[in-house]
Parts: structure tokens; sequence; C-alpha cells
């Protein structure tokens, strides 16, 4: 038996696990014992698969290929016309394929899902049972949507995992469905997750138009034959349609606003799903149709220009926010525009790889959170929170990684997936990638503004949770305790992971002049498209020369000490905040302006909501108005009708029906006469009808 | 005496066929049931010599038997059930529709036997041999009836045995005894 | 010579007194019986040209009145037999309902 022929029971673990704890425990009401020994069953047997089915399909099969597990026949109808001309049969089939980069996600995705599953288990224990059992339905549930989304070998099972996402991020945000808040919240995720749909959805409909399938696998072999022709344009329109998709699912510019709403679910959720997992469904999904990206320069373009300035515009609101988990909120929109910058300059490994070690300390960062919140019974705001440190050790100290890795200190994870972003981004710039090498060095210095951004604010936060006093009174203070060992496991797996997984994954070896050290690429380079057309080639060249590699990794790594510095002095050495506190009444402006998120919410709320609103009641007064009117006119009309034909009825039809009643009745007031129940009279009748007949007959005879 | 042999036929038809009439005669008339129902009986008997003279032996012997060894005993029966009080005192007859009746009955009568005597039917036997020969093959009476209706008129046969069945059964109905004391009266549980 | 037709006056006179008798008698046992000598007739009738014709059906046919009239019998008795017990009467028109 081998396990990746059975990659479908990946997904199918959790589904089970989501699906016994849904209509099993939480209806029987079963303990929590139960509820959480299921669903770390479904995630951990899912992880245990998984990881096997990897390595065994690793070693075993040609991995530079992709290695499709066809399920079973979905959709079959028959031939259909295309928009390029000729026919294709619609053959859809639920798939699954392992390849470089499937088989990276699946790999993080089951570990980070799993340690979270864990954590969950420490973090929901205040809940009821019923709602603890729902809670790890959801997640489960979420395991399963997310592992077809990574797993699935097309676009329409990538979609399927992609909407299940999408609902279980609803389900999971409005978990405290008792809080309008977070009802509002989970609605208002999902909303901003539809628009990006509809792109997505387009998408997947104009890919099928043109090129009349949706393997991946296919498309990549059919778009590196025809290089450079009349496919440029489909591929334009479908990798910015793609793009919408993953700008909904990802948070970006400009629908990211989502995602700070987001946080109103439970922490471990927000870890794996608003942080880890979910988030980057959309960078993984552009990774993964990088081959429309490669034959379209603007789209292209257009995925980088978004992603830098999201990098920086959410950064700058990250700078000002008081609650922990918004700050780490803005910190992943940032982290998601890092990563579709790289996605922009044509590094999609790259991106990849910044999405597998973000998870890993963006997950650590936001499970510490979780701790520290949990410590804090239910407090958000930093200001009211100080000296942790010397409460919850473990916590402290693999939040203190976890932030050293983000803000991109080598040798740390978060450093060298970032630093491999800028590099790229430079390169683009440098080598003047598709003729748009001033927008990339442009991006390149958004970038840099960024990780200055990403040090500060990461660093405020953690001078302001674990150090100085605590501000939380008296009475919070006796209650600080650290977490229990399900909670600080997962976070020092992880805190480990953001130390050694960059080198480990991705060493950066165009420094040392040892390219093929760095696995991932050599990984995944068969799985993105040649810019010039044909794929499976080994994507970082030479193009920027030796020292000045190594200049740019000394410049950002500066610019990051920088930031770190300066939340020191700001923020470590002086408990009162005076410097941040002057800067901000000097600049009001400026600062309520990030205070309130540039007031996208508000602008939002302004023009599209209230022009819906106004939409709509636009149409309600047409309907009150004009279609009602035609209503009543139509039953003016039917009443007046109705009154003739009721007049007719009446009379004529009624008249002809009690004429026919009238003559039935006079005739059987004779005839009854005849029924008179008199038996013998019957039988003389007969006896005179018989002789009748027999005279009818001598006469006629 | 030479007249009494040489239409000793002649005779005994209409003395029996007097016979006859006086029966049925009685059967109309008397009042008293079971005098009614003797009556009956005899005239049965009766049309069983008739039978024998049209040499139909076998319908005489089930005449005998199903008609007075049967449906007699099952009138007599009746009437010793029934023996309703006061029957004697009413009326036997409905007087004022004798008349009517009388000449309806004339008048289906004339009409036929005006057919008759107006040869409509031809006269003439074929005789006694026809009744006994079946595929060229003399047998009795008995026996030829019996190959006659087991083989060519067997379906009707079966079919007029379910008519019988089915006679019985409504008879049965009929005659239950907790049928017209009311719907599911004294039954238990219901 | 007795031919059929002395055959078929005898029957037709039977005949007619059973209707005579199914006409006037009012006691539905009488009228039962009446309704026998009809029968009776019929299968003179019948016996008369089946001799005349030198044609077993005629028996036959008499068999099949005779199991009718059989059948008849016993259907008219418990009609008798119900007719007591709901009405306590064997007079037809008593058990009329249909005057009142």
């Amino acid at each position: 038996m081998s396990f990746y022929d059975l990659i479908w029971l990946v997904p199918l673990f959790p589904l089970a696990g989501a699906i016994i704890n849904g209509l099993v425990t939480h209806q029987m009401g079963l303990k929590k014992s139960v509820a959480n020994t299921i669903a770390l069953l479904g995630s951990g047997l899912a992880w245990i698969w998984a990881w096997a089915a990897v390595l065994q399909w690793y070693f075993t099969e040609a991995h530079t290929v992709s290695y499709v597990v066809k399920v079973y026949s979905w959709i079959s109808g028959g031939d259909l016309p295309l928009l390029s001309g000729g026919t294709a049969p619609l053959e859809i089939a639920a798939s699954f394929q392992l390849d470089p980069i499937s088989a990276v996600m699946v790999c993080f995705v089951t570990f980070v899902g799993f340690l979270i599953h864990l954590y969950s288990v420490g973090y929901m224990h205040g809940e009821s049972d019923k709602a603890y059992s729902r809670y790890f339905s959801y997640l489960n549930l979420f395991m399963f949507s997310m592992l077809t989304l990574v797993l699935g070998s097309n676009l329409l099972v990538l979609f399927v995992g992609w909407e299940g996402v999408g609902l279980c991020s609803y389900l999971l945000i409005g978990f405290y469905y008792e809080k309008d808040w977070c009802a509002a919240a989970g609605m208002k995720a999902f909303i901003f997750n539809r628009i990006g749909d509809f792109g997505f959805l387009l998408a997947i409909f104009f890919t099928f138009g043109w090129f009349g399938t949706l393997e991946f696998s296919k498309l990549f072999a059919l778009l590196s034959q025809h290089h450079g022709d009349a496919l440029v344009g489909s591929a334009t329109i479908i990798g910015i349609l793609l793009f919408v998709g993953a700008i909904g699912k990802s948070a970006q510019i400009p629908l990211f606003v989502w995602l700070p709403d987001a946080m109103a679910g439970p922490t471990p959720v927000s870890a794996l799903i608003h942080a880890a997992t979910m988030v980057t469904a959309g960078v993984y999904m552009v990774a993964r149709c990088n081959f429309f990206y490669q034959l379209s320069p603007e789209a292209m373009l257009i995925v980088g220009i978004i992603g830098g300035v999201t990098a920086v515009f959410a950064a700058t609101i990250g700078l000002v926010q008081n609650d922990i988990k918004k700050v780490l909120a803005y910190s992943t929109v940032s982290q998601l525009g890092y990563m579709f910058l790289a996605v922009g300059a044509g590094a999609y490994i790259v991106a990849i790889f910044h999405v597998v070690t973000h998870a890993f300390f963006k997950a650590c960062l936001f499970l510490g959170s979780g701790s520290v919140i949990h410590a804090c019974g239910g407090e958000q705001d930093m200001r009211k929170m100080g000296g942790l440190k010397k409460y919850m050790p473990k916590t402290y100290w693999t939040f203190l990684i976890a932030t050293i890795a983000i803000a991109g200190i080598p040798p740390l994870a978060g450093f060298i997936s970032k630093d491999a972003i800028l590099a790229k981004v430079f390169e683009g710039g440098y080598t003047n990638l598709n003729q748009f090498g001033n927008v990339y060095y442009l991006l390149w210095i958004l970038g840099l503004g960024g990780a200055f951004l990403t040090a500060f604010y990461m660093f405020r936060l953690v001078y302001m949770t674990f150090f100085g006093e605590f501000r939380g009174g008296e009475e919070a203070e006796h209650h600080l305790h650290e977490s229990p060992w399900t909670m600080t496991l997962p976070l020092q797996v992880l805190a480990f992971l953001s130390v050694v997984g960059g080198v480990l994954i991705g060493f950066p070896g165009i420094l040392f002049h040892k390219e093929n050290w760095n696995f991932i690429e050599g990984f995944m380079g068969p799985m993105i498209l040649g810019a010039n057309g044909h794929g499976a080639e080994h994507a970082g060249g030479h193009a920027v020369s030796f020292g000045l590699e190594w200049a740019l990794v000394f410049l950002s790594v500066a610019i990051a000490a920088a930031g770190i510095v300066l939340a020191y002095r700001w923020y470590k050495k002086d408990p009162e905040f005076s410097a941040p506190r002057a800067l901000a009444e000097r600049f009001p402006f400026a600062y309520k302006l990030l205070l309130n998120k540039y007031w996208v919410d508000e602008l939002y709320d302004a023009t599209i909501i209230r022009g819906t609103v106004a939409l709509a009641r636009f149409f309600w007064e047409f309907d009150a108005r004009v279609v009602d009117g035609a209503v009543n006119g139509t039953r003016h009309a039917t009443v007046a009708s109705s009154f003739v034909s009721g007049v007719f009825d009446l009379k004529v039809i009624d008249g002809i029906v009690n004429l026919i009643a009238t003559i039935n009745q006079t005739a059987s007031r004779y005839f009854r006469r005849l029924q008179v129940g008199f038996t013998q009279g019957y039988a003389m009748v007969m006896v005179f009808g018989a002789a009748l007949l027999l005279a009818v007959f001598f006469i006629s005879f | 005496m030479d007249f009494l042999v040489s239409h000793f036929a002649e005779i005994l038809f209409y003395i029996l066929a007097a016979l006859a009439v006086l029966g049925s005669i009685g059967v109309i008339t008397l009042k008293n049931p079971v005098h009614a129902a003797l009556s009956l009986l005899g005239t049965f008997f009766i049309v069983a010599v008739l039978f024998v003279l049209q040499h139909a032996e076998f319908l005489a012997a089930v005449q005998v038997m199903v008609y007075a060894g049967g449906i007699m005993v099952l009138f007599l029966f009746v009437i010793m059930l029934v023996s309703v009080k006061g029957l004697k005192t009413q009326a036997a007859f409905l007087s004022p529709l004798i008349p009517v009746a009388v000449i309806g009955a004339i008048l289906v009568g004339a009409l036929i036997a005006s057919a008759v005597l107006l040869g409509v039917f031809a006269t003439g036997n074929a005789g006694p041999e026809a009744l006994q020969m079946v595929d060229g093959e003399i047998l009795g009476n008995t026996e030829a009836v019996g190959m006659v209706l087991y083989t060519k008129y067997l379906v009707p046969f079966e079919v007029v045995s379910v008519v019988l069945l089915v006679a019985m059964i409504g008879a049965i109905v009929f005659g239950r005894k907790d049928r017209f004391i009311g719907e599911h009266e004294g039954e238990v549980g219901s | 010579m007795i031919t059929a037709t002395h055959y078929l006056i005898l029957s037709l006179m039977m005949f007619s007194l059973g209707l005579i008798g199914v006409m006037v008698r009012r006691n539905f046992i009488t009228v039962l019986m009446s309704l026998e000598l009809i029968f009776n007739a019929v299968n003179l009738n019948l016996i008369a040209f089946s001799f005349r014709l030198g044609d077993l059906s005629g028996q036959i046919l008499a068999i099949f009145v005779i199991t009718v009239a059989a059948a008849e019998a016993a259907i008219g008795l418990g009609l008798i037999i119900a007719l007591t017990r709901i009405k306590d009467t064997v007079i037809l028109d008593d058990a009329n309902e249909m005057r009142s």
C-alpha cells in the first residue's frame, strides 16, 4: 500500500472528526474529553498520513511532476464549445494532486493545524460542553476544507475547499454568536470573501472557456506550449480575476477590512485560519496558477503593487493599535502583502516559503497572545497589560523568539524568507523585469519601509505586554498564571520552528555560493512556468552580483534593527510612553488617521453600504409605487372582469343549471309515483312489458 | 280397450298434464303455505314423469332428487322456521290485483300459444335414439348426458358451480343471526 | 300422437299459472314456490325441444336451469329468514318502506 495513492484520506480524517463531533458529540452533549479526543484524532491522523504520504512520494515517485489521484468523476457533461473555438469535453474529476507546492502546503497545514488543535484543548476549556464540541467540529471541518483546497488537482476542487474554508471562517469568527459584534464580524468576513469569490468564479469560467480544462497539470502543459502569442490577453484576464479572489481571501487592499474584525473569533482560530493557513490560500492559489501570471506581466505587476502597498499600509495601522490581536491582525495583512509582493516579482517559491515561515511565527505569536489573553482573563488591550514576563516565562520567551523572527533578525525564519522576497523584488528592479524595473525599485523601497515598521510595532507589542509594570489592576494581577502544557507545547514547537524553519527549508545558499542547499527552490522549481514560456528551470540565477546581495542583507538587517531600537527607546525605557504620546498630540490628524484605520470602514460605509441602502430604498420605492401599482391595477382589472364573469355566472350558467334541475324535479315529481316499493307491482309491469314485446314481435313478424 | 292401448301415450300425457295444471293451480290458490308446498311437490313429481316420457331419464331423476328432495325440504324447513304468528289470519292474496294478473298472464300465454298454434314451431319428433347417441354410439341417456356435460359443456358446468358457491355464501350471509342486530353491537373491543 | 306442441301448451299453462302466483300471492314463500313453477315450465319446454330436435343440449341446459333454481331458492329463502328477523313478517307488501 502506498500512502500517496490514498492521499484523499488526508482531508477525510478531519471530515469524519467534524461529522462525529458535530452530529454525535454535540447533539448528545458528550463530555469535552470525547470531543477533543475525536478532534485530535481527526487532525492528528491527517497529519501523520500526510507526512507519510509526502515522504513516501518524495522518495519513490518522480517528484518533479504532479501525481494525480482521481477519486471519482465528478462532473461529466459532454462536449462544450469553447471561447477560443472548438470544443472540449466537460470532464471534471474530484481528484487530488501531490506535487512540490501541495506537498509543502499539506505538510505545514496538517502540522500547524494539529498543534493548534492541541492548543485549543487547553484554551477552550472554559466553554460549555456543547460549545466545545461545536468548536472542534468547526475546526476539523476547516482542516478538511483547507486540505481539499491544498490538495485539489483542479480549480474546481480547489474552489470547493476555498468556499469551505470561507464557511468555516465565518462559523468560527461568529463562534460567540450571542454577541452581536461577533456575528457581524463573521458576516463581514463572509461578504468580503464573497466579493473575491465572484472574481474567482469568473476566472474558473474563463479558464474553462479558453482552455477547456481546469486541471493544473494540463493547464501548465497547455500554457508552456503556447508562449508569447494570443494567450497573453486571456492569461491577463484570468490572472487578474484570480487575484480578485485572492484579494478577498488574503485580505489585501481593498478587501482587507474583514481580517482585523475576524479577531472576534477565539484566538486559536485567529492563529490557524486568520494567520497561518486560510488567508495564505490566496498566495497559494496565485502561486499554483503561476503559469497565468508568468505569461502576463501586467497581471504580475498588479499583484506586486497591491501586495507592496498593502504591506506598508497595514503596517502603519498596526503602529498605533492597542488591541494585541488587532496589531497581529494588521501584521498578518502586512505579511500577506509581502507574499503578494513576492508573487508580483515572479518569486512564487519565495512567496510559498514565506507562507510557511509566516505560519510558524505568526501562529506562535497568535497563540502566545491567546495565552496572554487567557491569563489576563479575556483582556485584549495592551495598555492594561505589562510586566507579564515574570508571570509567564514560557509564553514570553516563545513570543519574543517569534517577534524577532518576524522583525527580520538573522538567522531566524522570518528574516530569511522576508529577505528573500526583498532580494527578489530588488532583482526585479535591477534586471528591469518585464520592462517595469522602476516600479519594482519602488516596491522594494516600500518593502524596506514595511520591514522597518514591522520591527517597530512588533517590539512595541512585546515591550507593552511583557515589560514594565502590570497596568491591569490588583485584582487581575492575582489571576496571572502560566498556561497549561497543551498551550505552551505548541508555542515551544512553533518557536523552535521559527528559529530553524527558515534555514532548514530555504537556506539562502545564494549568499554562500551554495545554491543547491536551498531546498525549497530546487524542490518547487519545476512547478513554475518559466517567464519565457518553458518551465522547469532553476529560478534564482546570478542576476545580482554577490556583493550587492550581501549589501541588501545588511541593509534590511539594519532597518529592522533601527525599528527595534526605536521601539526600545519609546516603549521600554520610558514606562509612560511619553514620546509617542507627544508625537500623537503634535500630529493629531495622522494619529487619528492611523488609529481609525484610514477610515476605510467608514469609507465603505459611506459609499458602498449607504449606496446599497439607497439603491435598495430606490428599488423599494420602485416596488411600492410602480410594481405595487401594477399589481393593484391588475387587481382592479381582475375585480372588474370577475364582476362581469360573476354576473354571467349567476344569470346564465346558474340559470341553465337551475333549468335542468327544475326539469328534473318536475319530471321526478310524476315519475317517482311509479317507484312505490311494491314488489309485485313491478312483476306486473314486467309481465305487461313482456306482453307488449311479444305483441310487437307478432306485428312485425 | 284397443283405443286405450293404441292411445296409451296420449291418455297418459293428458292425465299427467291435467294433474300438473291442477298442482300448479293448487300452488297459487291454497292459503296455507304447507299445503301449497305439498301441491308443488306433487307437480314436481308429475313433471318428472313427463321428463321420462320425453326420454330424459337422467333429468327426471335429478328433478326428483333436487326439487322434491332438496328444494322442497328447504321450503318446508323455512316454513317451519319462520312460523310467523298470525300468518293464516292475513289475506293470502292481493285481491284487487287478481283480475289484472290473470289478464296479464293469459295475455302472455295466449300470445305464445298463438305463436305455437300458428305453426311457428314445427311438430314431429326426432326419436329417442338421438338422445342416447354420442359420436354415433348408442349409450344410456345418463351416460350420454355425462359425456356431453363433461366435454362440450365443461366450462359452463364449472361456471355454474361457482354460481352455486356464491349463492351458498349469500344465503349464509343473509341467514346470519347477528347481521341485523346492529353494526358491531355486542362485539368486544370495538 | 303427442308432439312437442302439446308439451309447449302444458308448459305455457304452468308458466302462466306461476306468473299469476308471483303477482297475486302476498306470502313471500308462496311467491318463491310460484317461481319454482315457472322454472319447471321452462324445463319442460327445454326437454320437449330436446326430444323434438334430438339434441342433448336441451337437457344440459335444463340441468343448468335446475342449478340456478336451486341457487335462487337458497338465496330467496335466506332473504325470507332475514326479512322475518328485521320485520317479523313474510308478507311482501308489509316489507315495503317506501310508502310511509
